[in-house]
């Protein structure tokens, strides 16, 4: 008989806070610096050098915290997990195991049709280490200490996923949320986001789980993809030829598309957890949590509700728009100049999708001014230009802020509103192309869209092809009442 | 609790500690340890029930910093004591096989 | 006719050179002369500042000039313990991992000397990341009681003890853990105070406890002392268990008090390894105090029997996590020919830290490791609660509590480290005021039958620090003048 498998899956996700400073120090967080150019004696672990809690790093966390529905501990502390390693500068990292800052959350997310609630077992603040560079040259390591002290929340899930399409939309939730708070840039391939999968297996309608193991190293959603699916082959395997799972932790090499024990005699795996005596006990009373709470921004489904009520957008649309916090915002600033929300969806869908893609952008990486898009569609909406020219002009905005009604008149893009000129041109183009026009009249309708363009191209592109549409009917009204 | 440290115990907390014991310093170092051992098993007679760990002096209310860098530049001035650097770097044996 | 300068006390030669009777260089001078003296037979510092010092006593005398400074110590050479990190000058903990450590900034309660006008003339002897009671951990050799060579200075902060004892500097700093102030300053027969816990900033100070490490002065009286006190006392964005205490001054105000003073002495800590001679002088003490209308009574300290079992697991935990730094990665001594990160890690430590400093490693190790964290660190601090608890209740009744310094004057060089389980008991007395953060003073109270000083102990509730001190200082006035070895020109090779 062939046995089934069902796969019970728990995430340790740690995403970089954007706080300006360090989590315990006045250095900069910037990324991407010079080598140990973010460094003081705190975040290198030099003598003497002691830990002060960045304030915004305990609100970032209680917003998290709020946003996952997870209860606050209102006393927490930090505790000291020991092991040597270079890039953790003071052989320990100061993190929090006994009394983390939030508890008990869920966040619930989609699949196809069905929705599910994950679970938060707890968040907690802690410190990023160091980077390591290998030097093949010289045979050595190289640390960089920039990294070393970067605030760090570490988000841990129940095992309640049982696969991959739940794992990754968990983690796209998780990353949306985290982005909407305006806490993290989330980038799993600057690491400024980093999951690890526990991922065990047993026998479908089992009740009790299996032995897990832990699986580093996952640097983009495909990865972790392939690791779960070549994890949980591998321990089938290993159930279906009578071996037993180890608890360990493994390392993904996303090139050999399989992973490999981490394991070494110097690598004893007891961290020696103890409160941190030089952080004093966090006291986080009712009133900071509110005052969290009502500062938290309106979330992606409160904001994709209400644009489906208060702009009448379709679901699908909402749902496209509030994908980003940046985005939204952006769309919701431009109909303060605009104020046909469908007209202005159409376009963020669009061209701005359209332009961020071509560009290889985020929407955080925006710089354009929404008035601009409003006085575009304005423009657009009064005929003073074409759909052709908008989109034309919109790029320039979308790259360049272009102010638009200026760089229309630099340019001579305005649409001639003189009819008395255009019709000229539409009789010219009847006399030359005679035969076709005559086509039209018999009722062959397609010969218009070629008897406009003929005008269009004489008119240099400054007509409005509604225009001439309605001046060819014009010209056909007349022959008919003759 | 009546721990007897062995030879294994020792040859742990050197992995934890990093450190290095010779073949005569186990046996002294097992011994004082487990005289100290023996000695604060007094503790265990103490009646702890219910009672919250003292782990730290409290101050009383929260002190933090500020989301301000206040650091420079300090790469010299730091690296300037390390045994061993390359460029700006720290250096260290090779941490991989 | 003048006063000398070696008989001034720290105020009387602030006083002299603010009056200009005395100039900043000259008082730098008498100390190192005695340095010279002395140091040969003592070797209380592992780094003499002489030209540092010339060049800011230049300074100092500029700025007294200028009316820069307000301490009443400007200008006045005091030592400092070579544990607190003083910029551009290699501070070793008394270390061979540190022995050529240069830092880059200085400790915060240092910071506040130099900006005080005080004169650093030096960085002081002490047992190795100031783990002993004897100054005999330490990497350079051992410092010697300027009471009689024969003997150990206490420690770990013997070498600042030493130099005060032996007027080679006015005042010192030292750093406390479990009496590493109050138990040389005893030995040696000064005053030395460990302050109510954050009073004065850690920053800059290395770590051996950090939850009951604390910086404090050591001195020839206790008015000295209170004035450095004020100098190097105060919050610190830089230490986050640093606090503003609400006594403005130490100084200002300062009147020794023993009418009504209620003074509690703990049962248990008449037990036991009490020396006869120490325990005859703690009693002559007491008398003295009841002369001077103090409410002296016995009361029980039922936690007495965990106080070193607590402290020794507390304090060798955190300095387990602590000293983890040092593994030849940043700064400091890392081992040659090393095959790999981890041999490089082990026999940096194994090289660089002395036997006492890997003892207390491996001990804090076992302490905080899986399986044993509950029933030895956790239980310590929760003994640690109990303990504080005690002493909240007996301070709602009396003002004081008081206590030898320690069991026995300075045992002879070499014995203590023989058993160092028994010097871990003679801990007994001072390590009450750190596991619960509390003020304590140690002032001599006579000398034993082989003309050893012995001191008395002090302590009181947290922030009473002003309380602890007029209490230390109205037994002083009492006691009468007090000769150190050097001021009967008697002393013994």
């Amino acid at each position: 008989m062939i046995r089934e498998y069902e796969t019970v899956i728990g995430l340790e996700v740690h995403v970089e806070l954007n706080t300006k400073m360090k989590i315990f120090c006045g250095c900069s967080t910037e990324f991407g610096a010079e080598p140990n150019t973010h460094i003081c004696p705190v975040c290198t672990g030099m003598p003497g050098a002691l830990p002060v809690l960045n304030k915004k790093v305990v609100e970032y966390a209680l917003a998290a915290g709020e946003a996952l529905h997870c209860r606050v501990n209102r006393r927490c502390r930090f505790d000291r997990k020991n092991y040597f390693y270079p890039d953790n500068p003071q052989n320990y990292q100061i993190s929090q195991l006994y009394l983390p800052i939030c508890q008990d959350g869920w966040l619930e997310i989609e699949t196809g049709e069905e929705k599910k609630k994950i679970r938060i077992h707890e968040m907690h603040m802690e410190e990023d280490a160091g980077k390591l560079i290998h030097d093949e040259w010289e045979d050595c390591t190289l640390v960089d200490y920039n990294r070393s002290g970067v605030p760090l929340l570490e988000i841990v899930s129940e095992p309640d996923m049982s696969g991959k399409e739940e794992v990754l939309a968990y983690l796209d939730k998780l990353r949306t949320t985290l982005k909407y708070l305006g806490i993290s840039d989330c980038r799993l391939q600057e690491g400024s986001m980093r999951a690890d999968v526990n991922l065990s297996v047993r026998e479908r309608g089992s009740k009790s789980l299996g032995t897990r193991t832990e699986m580093k190293n996952l640097n983009s959603f495909k990865a972790i993809a392939r690791a779960i699916d070549g994890e949980r082959e591998r321990q089938i395997e290993l159930l279906e030829m009578g071996r037993a799972v180890e608890q360990e932790t493994r390392r993904w090499d996303d090139n050999k598309e399989s992973s490999r024990a981490m394991r070494s005699k110097e690598d004893a795996k007891d961290y020696r957890y103890f409160p941190d005596p030089d952080l004093p006990e966090l006291s986080i009373d009712r009133q900071w949590i509110d005052r969290i709470r009502k500062s938290l921004p309106e979330m992606r489904e409160e904001k994709q509700q209400r644009y489906q009520e208060q702009y009448g957008l379709s679901e699908y649309d909402a749902r496209l728009l509030t994908q980003s916090r940046p985005l939204a915002e952006l769309f919701e600033e431009t109909l303060r100049w605009y104020g046909d929300p469908k007209k202005a969806a159409n376009w963020f869908l669009g061209d701005v999708q359209r332009l961020l893609k071509e560009n290889a952008l985020e929407p955080e990486q925006i710089t354009f001014s929404p008035e601009y898009l409003g006085e575009l569609l304005n423009m657009l909406d009064q005929g003073t230009i074409n759909q052709p020219v908008a989109h034309q002009v919109f790029e320039q905005i979308f790259l360049y802020n272009t102010e638009p009604r200026a760089y229309v008149e630099a340019r001579g893009l305005a649409l001639v509103q003189d009819t008395g000129w255009l019709k000229e041109l539409v009789i010219q183009v009847r006399n030359r192309e005679a035969e076709a026009f005559e086509k039209w009249l018999q009722g062959q309708e397609k010969v218009l869209g070629f008897l406009v363009g003929q005008v269009m191209k004489e008119a240099r592109g400054k007509a409005d092809p509604v225009q001439i549409k309605k001046l060819f009917l014009e010209e056909k009204d007349e022959d008919d009442n003759h | 609790m009546r721990k007897q440290i062995d030879r294994e115990d020792m040859e742990h907390l050197c992995v934890l500690g990093k450190l290095n014991l010779q073949e005569r310093e186990y046996e002294a170092a097992a011994g004082e340890l487990q005289k100290m051992l023996d000695y604060v098993e007094k503790l265990e007679e103490l009646d702890t029930e219910g009672v919250e760990p003292l782990c730290q002096m409290q101050t009383g209310e929260n002190v933090f910093r500020e989301d301000t860098v206040t650091g420079a530049d300090r790469r010299e001035e730091l690296l300037e004591g390390a045994p061993a650097r390359k460029e700006g770097y720290f250096q260290v044996p090779r941490t991989v096989e | 006719m003048r006063q000398k300068i070696e008989e001034m006390t720290a105020l009387e030669l602030g006083e002299a050179i603010r009056r200009g009777s005395c100039s900043v260089t000259e008082a730098l001078e008498s100390c190192l002369a005695q340095m010279e003296r002395q140091e040969p037979r003592l070797h209380a510092f592992v780094t003499p500042l002489r030209k540092r010092a010339y060049e800011q006593a230049k300074r100092v005398q500029e700025g007294i000039r200028q009316g820069k400074y307000a301490s009443p110590l400007a200008g006045v050479p005091v030592a400092v313990k070579d544990n607190m990190l003083l910029k551009g000058t290699r501070t070793t903990c008394a270390s061979r991992m540190l022995e050529n450590y240069v830092p880059s900034w200085s400790a915060t309660a240092v910071e506040k000397l130099e900006e005080a006008g005080v004169v650093i003339l030096g960085k002081t002897n002490m047992d190795e990341f100031a783990m002993g009671s004897t100054t005999e951990t330490s990497y350079f050799g051992v410092t010697r009681n300027p009471w009689e060579t024969s003997r150990v200075p206490g420690g770990s902060s013997g070498g600042s003890a030493a130099a005060v004892a032996a007027g080679e500097a006015l005042l010192a700093l030292g750093s406390d853990t479990g009496g590493s102030i109050r138990q040389p300053a005893s030995h040696c027969g000064i005053v030395g105070m460990k302050p109510t816990y954050g009073t004065v900033s850690r920053s800059g100070l290395i770590a051996y406890g950090s939850s009951l490490d604390q910086i404090g002065p050591l001195g020839r009286n206790v008015r000295d002392c209170a004035a450095l006190l004020d100098v190097i006392k105060g919050r610190d964005s830089r230490d986050a268990t640093s606090l503003d205490h609400p006594q403005e001054s130490f100084l200002k105000g300062l009147e020794g008090k023993l009418r009504g003073l209620r003074v509690a002495v703990p049962r248990e800590f008449l037990a036991g390894g009490l020396e006869e001679d120490v325990r005859n002088l703690f009693f002559q003490a007491l008398k003295l105090l009841t002369a001077q209308g103090a409410i002296v009574d016995f009361v029980s300290l039922k936690t007495e029997p965990y106080l070193i079992p607590a402290y020794y697991i507390v304090a060798c935990a955190e300095a387990s996590s602590n000293l983890e730094r040092f593994d030849g990665v940043k700064y400091g001594y890392r081992a040659q020919d090393c095959q790999g990160l981890h041999q490089m890690y082990r026999k940096t430590r194994t090289e660089g830290f002395g036997w006492e400093v890997k003892r207390r490693i491996l001990l804090g190790t076992f302490v905080l490791s899986a399986g044993y964290y509950d029933a030895y660190y956790l239980k310590a601090a929760k003994a640690r609660r109990l303990l504080r608890e005690e002493c909240d209740r007996i301070f709602e009744k009396w003002d004081v509590i008081l206590s030898p310094a320690a069991p026995t004057a300075a045992p002879a060089l070499g014995e203590s480290l023989k058993d160092p389980l028994q010097m871990y008991l003679s801990d007994l007395y001072t390590v009450t005021a750190n596991l619960a953060g509390l003020p304590a003073v140690s002032v001599p109270c006579g000398t034993d039958s082989q003309g050893l000083p012995v001191g008395l102990q002090f302590m009181g509730a947290a922030l009473q620090d002003q309380k602890v001190l007029q209490a230390a200082l109205g037994y002083e006035e009492a006691r009468g003048s007090w000769q150190l070895p050097f001021q009967r020109g008697g002393e013994k090779k």
